[in-house]
Formats: C-alpha cells, structure tokens, sequence
C-alpha cells in the first residue's frame, strides 16, 4: 500500500518559522485532518504537500521515494483546492470546467458528471459571473471530479457551501476514498470523514521567541 | 500537452474577445498616439517620412507593453496560477501558449493597424512589405520578452511600473532592426539582413523567454 508521508518538515514563511519537526502519513485511501487556529500553518502545510513551497527542512515522500526527485509526476497525482476559486466570471460554468479539464487531465471526460456532483448541471450555461459565492465555491470543487487525482488536498472546501452542498462533498470524498484515493483537508467545519485522522498543528509551533537573535 | 497549452491558448483568447475593450485598448492607443505626432511636429512631409519608422515601431513597443501587466495578472489573483503551475504539462509550454494568446490579441491587431499609419506618414508602398515584414518577426519577440518582465513584476506592489523598467532595455534590439529595415526599404536597400536579426532573436526568445519566465512565476506563487 503506498504511503504518502512527511518527515521532520519545517516551514518558514518570509522571517517568521510556521511550523517545525511536523511528521504525517496518509495512506491510500486515508483522510487527514488539519487542525488548527488562525495562522497554524494549514495552508502552508497543504501548499507544502501540493510542492507550490519548499519545505526548509525535512522531505515528502510518496511510496517511499522523496517527492522532490520528481515533482513532475507529484504534479500529476494531486489535485489542490486553495483559497482562490480560479474562475473565470465572464466564461460560462461549463467553459470554466472544460477548460480544467483539458488543462489538467485527459480532456473533457467527465464535466457532466462533475456538474451533476456538485450540483450545478442546471446552471452549465450560466456565466459564472452570475453565481453567489456558494455555488463559486461548488464550481471549484467540480475540478476534483472532472480528472481522476489520487491525492485531494483541500483548504477550507466547505466556505460558503449549504447543507446540501456539504453532504455532496462528503459523499465525494467518501467515493473518492474508497476508489483508493486519499485526502487531506484543512477545515473548521465538522465534516464526516470516518477514521480520519487527526493532525493539530498547535502541537508543532515553535517555541514563541524561536525566531529572534540574541540582542 | 500540447492539447493542455492550446486549450490555455483558447481560453485567453475567449477572454479578451468577452472582455473586447481590453484588447481594443492597445489598438486605439497604437493609433492615438502615431497621429499626434504630426500634429505636433507639424505637416511636412518630408520630416514625417524621416520619423514614420521610428514613430510606427516606438508606439507599436509602448502600446504592447501597455498591455504586459495583465498577461498574468487576472490568473494570479483568481488563483488560476497556482493551478497552471501544478499543471501536469510544463509551465513554460503554458507560458508559450499565454504568449500565443497575447500576441494574436495585441501585436496582431496592431500590425494590421500599421498601414494605416504609414498612410498617414506618407509612407511608399515599397516600405509596406519589409514594415510589416519587420513587425510580423519582432512583435511575437515583444510579447516573449514581455512574459519575463510581467511575470518577475507579479506580486510586487506598483509592479505596473516596474515592467518597463525591465523590459524596455531588452526591447532595444527588436527596436533597432525593426526601424532599420523599413530605413533600409526607404534608402533603396535590401530589407532582408534586418529581417534575418529580428528572425534570429525570435528563434532566441521563442524557447528562453517562457523557461524564464515559467521560474519567475513559480516564485510568484510560492
């Protein structure tokens, strides 16, 4: 079964250390949960995991062989959800989705069924200028499912979404564990991932003076 | 890949055809600009044939450069950068396609403005062919080089005023040919030894200019 893991990592954003000596495992078809305040590190750790920062110190592994040998392929297997829903407003949804799945996948495979996942198969034709923040945040969500990505990394997916749309994800993500993929998701909202495990990021802070100089 | 970099290509220019006075802006200010020269240098045509192919080139250069810093501004802060990053296909194929996109939105619609402005000048029709000629090999170039400045400037406040700071020195050659070969046109000379220069710096920036520019984004989404 292939792990994908991280040893010792530390994280230093500008001067400030955001994290250090954090170790996880995620294995095929295992969830993870960030947890965390404000300013823990959840998002530069799920930034770190998707290789758009370098740790300072410390490796990702996939299956045993480090992350960093073959970014390219790391690339392929991952599918990141950040803060920013990367739409376009003056394309329609439909037009914003097929182009993330050509752009990140093997073409158009399977735009209608992400629309229909996320709920949004009724508003394929609107612009998506036209869309409240909720259903924004679905159109995101709908890139998940057009291409096949073994490694789900989500920050705060759930910002916006209804009670509905929560149980869509959760069923998504249920779906997409038992297919053998895995997730990890950084959120302040109680979402159902059984066994899931937990990772607190307080529990990693530096030591509060750890950044200053000796006077 | 290459399916990934052409849909990109697509995207873009759905964009700026949805977003028709982005694009139309850089036209217009093309046009604008070449005819208040004459009428603040005043009608004389002699003096306005002299200035016609510095005055065509140094406003086709401003008005692409006009248009650098939304290259990659919109995705970078709708998040769309990021993704293109951890795109499988490689980035710098991707700013290539960006650069496509923006070429046939900026410097295209320019050339096909130029004649006008050689009118407006005076121009010979002989200088018609190695004009457009000229600009058909470097405007691609402007674009390329253009893709380092606006991706290096991403992220930095006031960046809008950085880029041509960085860019203009590395546009001097393109300007140089570029004027050279329509002088040469006028003078009687062949064009083709200034054709082959602004052809050869096109070959050069066509693969460095998105390797470069590729890294200075990486940095930018870090």
């Amino acid at each position: 079964m292939t792990l994908f893991e991280g040893r010792d990592l530390d994280c230093v954003r500008g001067e400030r250390q955001v994290f250090a000596g954090l170790s996880f495992a995620v294995p095929s078809g295992g969830a993870l949960v960030l947890h965390g305040p404000n300013g823990s590190g959840k998002s530069s750790l799920l930034r770190l995991m998707a290789g758009l920062l370098k740790p300072s110190r410390g490796h990702l592994a996939w299956d045993g062989r480090a992350v960093a040998d073959d970014p390219d392929a790391h690339r392929a297997r991952l599918q990141y959800l950040g803060h920013l829903d990367a739409v376009k407003s003056v394309l329609s949804v439909a037009e914003n989705l097929d182009f993330w799945a050509s752009a990140q996948g093997d073409g158009a495979a399977g735009v209608a069924a992400a629309l229909e996942r996320t709920g949004l198969a009724g508003l394929a034709e609107v612009p998506a200028r036209m869309l409240s923040a909720g259903q924004r945040r679905r159109l995101a969500l709908a890139r998940l499912f057009v291409n096949r990505a073994d490694l789900w990394l989500l920050d705060e997916p759930t910002v916006g979404l209804d009670e509905d749309s929560i149980g869509r994800l959760q069923a998504g993500l249920a779906d997409h564990r038992r297919a053998g993929g895995r997730v990890v998701v950084a959120t302040h909202t109680a979402l159902d991932l059984p066994k899931a495990e937990r990772l607190d990021l307080s529990a990693y802070q530096p030591p509060e003076d750890a950044g200053l100089e000796p006077w | 890949m290459v399916g990934a970099a052409l849909s990109l290509a697509g995207r873009d220019l759905r964009l700026a055809l949805r977003q028709r006075s982005d694009a139309g802006t850089v036209v217009l200010f093309f046009v604008l600009v070449a005819s208040l020269f004459p009428l603040a240098i005043g009608p004389a045509p002699n003096v306005l044939l002299r200035i016609a192919p510095g005055v065509i080139w140094v406003t086709a250069l401003l008005a692409v450069l006009l248009s650098l810093e939304r290259l990659f501004l919109a995705d970078f802060e709708d998040g769309s950068l990021e993704l293109l990053t951890l795109a499988p296909t490689p980035l710098s194929l991707l700013v290539l396609a960006k650069c496509l996109a923006h070429w046939l939105t900026t410097g295209l619609p320019v050339i096909l403005a130029a004649p006008v402005i050689a009118v407006l000048y005076g121009l010979e029709a002989d200088a018609f062919a190695p004009l457009i000629g000229a600009m058909l090999l470097g405007s691609p170039s402007l674009s390329l080089i253009g893709a380092i400045g606006a991706a290096l400037t991403l992220g930095a406040r006031r960046g809008g005023v950085l880029v041509p700071l960085l860019v203009l020195p590395l546009y001097v050659p393109v300007l140089i040919f570029g004027v050279l070969a329509v002088d040469a046109a006028l003078a009687g000379l062949p064009a083709r030894p200034h054709l082959l220069l602004l052809g050869a710096l096109l070959l050069a920036a066509l693969p460095l200019a998105p390797i470069a520019a590729a890294a200075a984004l990486r940095q930018a989404v870090e």
